[in-house]
């Protein structure tokens, strides 16, 4: 296999962008991030898209996006996989790098979701869950994570300020993003307050509906070489699938998909957690980043609650969890996370992270994740 | 004849009192409840509904009864609040018991006494040999209009029998059924609520029908009012069925049993036979029961019933009547009561 | 909403709680599937699920999705049953304050939602207090 290197980042504000149509939203992040690695020919396009189908009526978006970016004949091919088809769309396209099959990979992300109204919103992202076993009964993803947070808080004693820390710390992060959706600070009190959703989860627990797209483009590392910005490589992908009904996980407060990703992704990288000096994750709701620091390592099982209060996760901690903002602060459009969070950590290892800047970082990880976990994509990146 | 082999009820635990239906439409609470006999009614959830409660309570008298569910041969409700006007109710309850593919089943309607005619015809196929055992439930979520004299009686319940030759626990010793053509309460297609020629329907509809019939079965039986220890009547309110039994030569102990209107109000379909449940619940072995319904339009169906030994096998197999209507009771108010009845005009 | 032919299909389990037990390793699986998601055989013999058992989990849901506004805020529950099978369904008839990991659940048929005024009425099973 051969090394794959990041060469280009591309990502414009995140936010109800009405003006624009997911066409639109798409091209624009795919034309920076084209502009900033500075190639003019692609060999294959990746995009990843929740749900262009039940959003917008759309489906056969790999060739709307070829033709839209005036790049035919291109091969080009849209993943799903919930909410990480994003970091999915990331995977594939290394994978077409590291195999030898193509040169230089445009990787996109994208969802327009502000098409349809917030019930039917919230119905195309319930879509993510079993739809007979648990759709079928009435579940919104909140309430599944509710139900997640519910036995954690059980088992281990999370309480519920330690879920608004997290939220009080993204926002913190993405107060100094200017392209996130919600570039604001808000107070654990605020948070605490805030309209409920499904007990415990407040709607400040939640990650919010967002358009927005997000661009990289990969190609082999000794092309990049030739390059003046620093090599960032992707040294690292992991990819683990779990059940897709919460039911019917072993253990309803533990992310096994995640653990398992990243297990895989650092040892193809040949590294340990400790290596790693920032994390992207997905906290598409606060008891989320709480366990996925868990899964990750970062805390011990059961104390990812303690990790955020005690500010292990904070910007200037120990391991900084979401510098970017998070889903909370940036935004959730789905499909593109998974290439937002490659974009934010390629953005911190080449030191143009501006107000931000984890100092010295040399080595990030980003974990997206579908649906309660699903699925899980964790990759790990590394500047020469 | 063949007989009762199981029964079974199922009473929702909502509750509203006759006060705060009052209170809204500026009505005399206390001439209300004195006049009809009545304190207050049960509610259905907005997740309950005519099947819903037929399939509960006949899970009950599928567990007293013991039998294998593919043995029932038919399947009949009878409710005045069928969930579809076109697409049967029995066919779910059929499929929810696992009776299904090889059983007859029809969905009946004649106002409050569907529920007995089914009891009629499960019995009569079992009689006849054409069905080893059948299964009569009387159901209704039925409505008053928002205002009338009905919104205070109108209740939900639901009543279930099975019938068969062996393993009986109430043999069926007499029928009788009394009907003619009476406008007293009717609802035409397309309208929600019904209506009713107010004092029309006592005499010439309730008490007619009722005693018509009770004296026929009486004479068919060649019995007496005092030869049973219980008598049920159909319980449009609290007055109705004293005043018949009253009339007709029985005392209030016979009738109290099974006299259950006044804490859960008129089930409709489900009136009668809930009496019947709550009598079985209590009666002893060799004991007579007698029971009549009512349903406008209009007729009564008679039954005679002799208690056998098994009552005592199986009366504990699964909830009590009573203990349905006293126990774990919520009450509503008005506004929660008209959302939960969809009394509320929405957006379409 | 499911549709008129994905609602039948499921009626086995929605109204029966039909179940399937691995002939490899005894687990029981609802609903049934062609492989066992432990030991990988694909025979399986018919068995029904306890009706019974205690919650795992739950939440209250405030903010309903399409189908469920009139029923909210309603409560949803994972419950342990008393063969072992998780069951995820809502929790009705119990006060919100009697909510707490371990409450004791039955099963009860229960009517899930309606595709609107005019379409199919979906059946199904919910947990009542025991």
């Amino acid at each position: 296999m051969r090394d794959v290197a990041v060469i280009g980042v591309g990502m414009t504000k995140w936010g109800e962008l009405w003006e624009k149509s997911l066409r639109s939203i798409f091209v624009e992040s795919a034309l920076l991030a084209i502009q900033d690695a500075g190639v003019e020919k692609i060999d294959s396009m990746v995009v990843g898209c929740m749900s262009s189908g039940l959003f917008i009526g759309q489906e056969h978006l790999a060739s709307l996006l070829s033709d839209s970016l005036a790049r035919n004949p291109v091969p080009a091919t849209r993943v799903e996989s919930a909410c990480s088809s994003g970091g999915l769309a990331l995977r594939q396209g290394f994978i077409e790098v590291a195999s030898g099959l193509s040169d230089v990979v445009l990787v996109g992300g994208v969802e327009k979701m502000t098409d349809v109204t917030g019930s039917e919103a919230t119905y195309a992202l319930g879509t993510a869950a079993d739809q007979e076993y648990e759709g079928y009964h009435g579940l919104t993803f909140p309430g599944l994570y509710a139900m997640m947070a519910v036995a954690h808080m059980n088992r281990y004693g999370t309480t519920r300020d330690q879920l608004s820390m997290v939220a009080v710390k993204n926002h913190d992060n993405g107060s100094k993003n200017p392209l996130a959706q919600f570039p604001s600070r808000i107070s654990v009190e605020a948070v605490n307050n805030s309209v409920q959703v499904a007990d415990p989860l407040r709607i400040l627990d939640c990650s919010p509906i967002t358009d927005g797209a997000a661009a990289v483009i990969l190609c082999p590392a000794d092309m990049a070489a030739k390059m003046k910005k620093p090599v960032i490589r992707i040294t690292g992908t992991g990819h683990a699938s779990d059940t897709i009904a919460l039911s019917s996980r072993k253990d309803i407060t533990w992310l096994e998909s995640t653990a398992l990703a990243a297990r895989k992704a650092l040892a193809m990288a040949g590294r340990k957690i400790e290596d790693i000096h920032l994390f992207e994750v997905h906290d598409c709701f606060t008891i989320a980043e709480i366990m996925i620091t868990e899964a990750l390592g970062l805390a011990e099982r059961g104390r990812g609650g303690r990790a955020v209060e005690e500010g292990l996760t904070s910007i200037k901690g120990k391991h900084p969890v979401n510098p970017s903002g998070g889903l909370k602060a940036k935004g959730h459009p789905v499909g593109a996370t998974g290439v937002a969070q490659a974009v934010e950590v390629v953005k911190q290892l080449r030191g143009e992270a501006g107000d931000r800047q984890i100092k010295g970082a040399r080595c990030g990880l980003t974990q997206n994740m579908g649906g309660t976990g699903g699925s899980a994509l964790v990759h790990v990146f590394e500047r020469e | 004849m063949p007989g009762i082999i199981g029964y079974g009820a199922y009473i929702p635990r909502h509750r509203i009192k006759v006060e705060e239906i009052a209170k809204v439409w500026g009505a005399d609470a206390p001439s209300y409840k004195k006049g009809l006999l009545l304190e207050e009614k049960s509610v259905p959830a907005p997740d309950q509904d005519t099947i819903t409660m037929s399939v509960e309570a006949s899970k009950s008298a599928l567990k007293r009864a013991g039998i294998n569910p593919r043995d029932i041969g038919a399947v009949y409700i009878g409710s005045e609040s069928h969930p579809y006007a076109v697409k049967p109710s029995g066919t779910v309850l059929a499929e929810a018991l696992g009776a299904t593919p090889d059983v007859h089943t029809a969905d009946l309607e004649f106002a409050c006494k569907a529920g007995t005619e089914g009891m009629f015809i499960a019995l009569s196929l079992v009689q006849a040999g054409a069905v080893t055992y059948g299964l009569a439930v009387g159901a209704d979520t039925s409505q008053g209009a928002p205002g009338d004299a009905l919104e205070y009686s109108a209740a939900a319940g639901a009543a279930a029998f099975i019938f068969g030759r062996d393993r009986m626990v109430a043999e069926v010793l007499e029928t009788y059924s009394y009907t003619t053509d009476m406008p007293d309460f009717w609802r035409r297609e397309y309208q929600y609520y019904p209506q009713h020629g107010g004092r029309f329907t006592g005499d010439p509809a309730y008490f007619k029908h009722v005693t018509g019939a009770a004296r026929g079965l009486l004479a068919k039986a060649k019995m007496k009012p005092s030869d049973f220890d219980f008598v049920i009547f159909h319980q449009p309110n609290g007055k109705f069925p004293l005043r018949v039994g009253e009339l007709l030569g029985f005392d209030k102990k016979q009738i109290e049993p099974g006299w259950l209107v006044p804490k859960l109000g008129n089930t409709y379909s489900g009136s009668s036979p809930l009496g019947l449940t709550a009598v079985l619940d209590i009666a002893r072995p060799g004991q007579k029961i007698m029971l009549v319904s009512y349903g406008s339009g209009a007729g009564s169906d008679g039954f005679v019933f002799r208690v056998t030994d098994r009552i005592d096998e199986v009366r504990d197999l699964a909830p009590k009547t009573r203990d349905l209507l006293d126990r774990n009771k919520v009450y509503l108010e008005y506004g929660a009561y008209a959302k939960f009845r969809r009394k509320i005009r929405k957006a379409s | 909403m499911p549709t008129p032919s994905r609602y039948w299909r499921e009626i086995p389990q929605r109204y029966r709680l039909e179940a399937e037990k691995c002939r490899g390793c005894g687990r029981i699986l609802f609903p049934p599937r062609l492989v066992c998601p432990e030991c990988g055989r694909q025979e399986f013999e018919p068995t029904k699920l306890a009706e019974s058992g205690a919650l795992l989990t739950y939440t209250i849901i405030r903010v309903a999705p399409a189908g469920f506004e009139d029923q909210s805020p309603y409560a949803v529950g994972i419950a342990e049953m008393d063969d072992g099978v998780r069951l995820t369904a809502q929790v009705v008839d119990c006060d919100f304050s009697r909510l707490q990991v371990g409450l004791r659940v039955k099963l009860e048929f229960r009517k899930m939602h309606e595709d609107g005024e005019a379409g199919v009425i979906h059946y199904g099973y919910k947990f009542v207090p025991e």
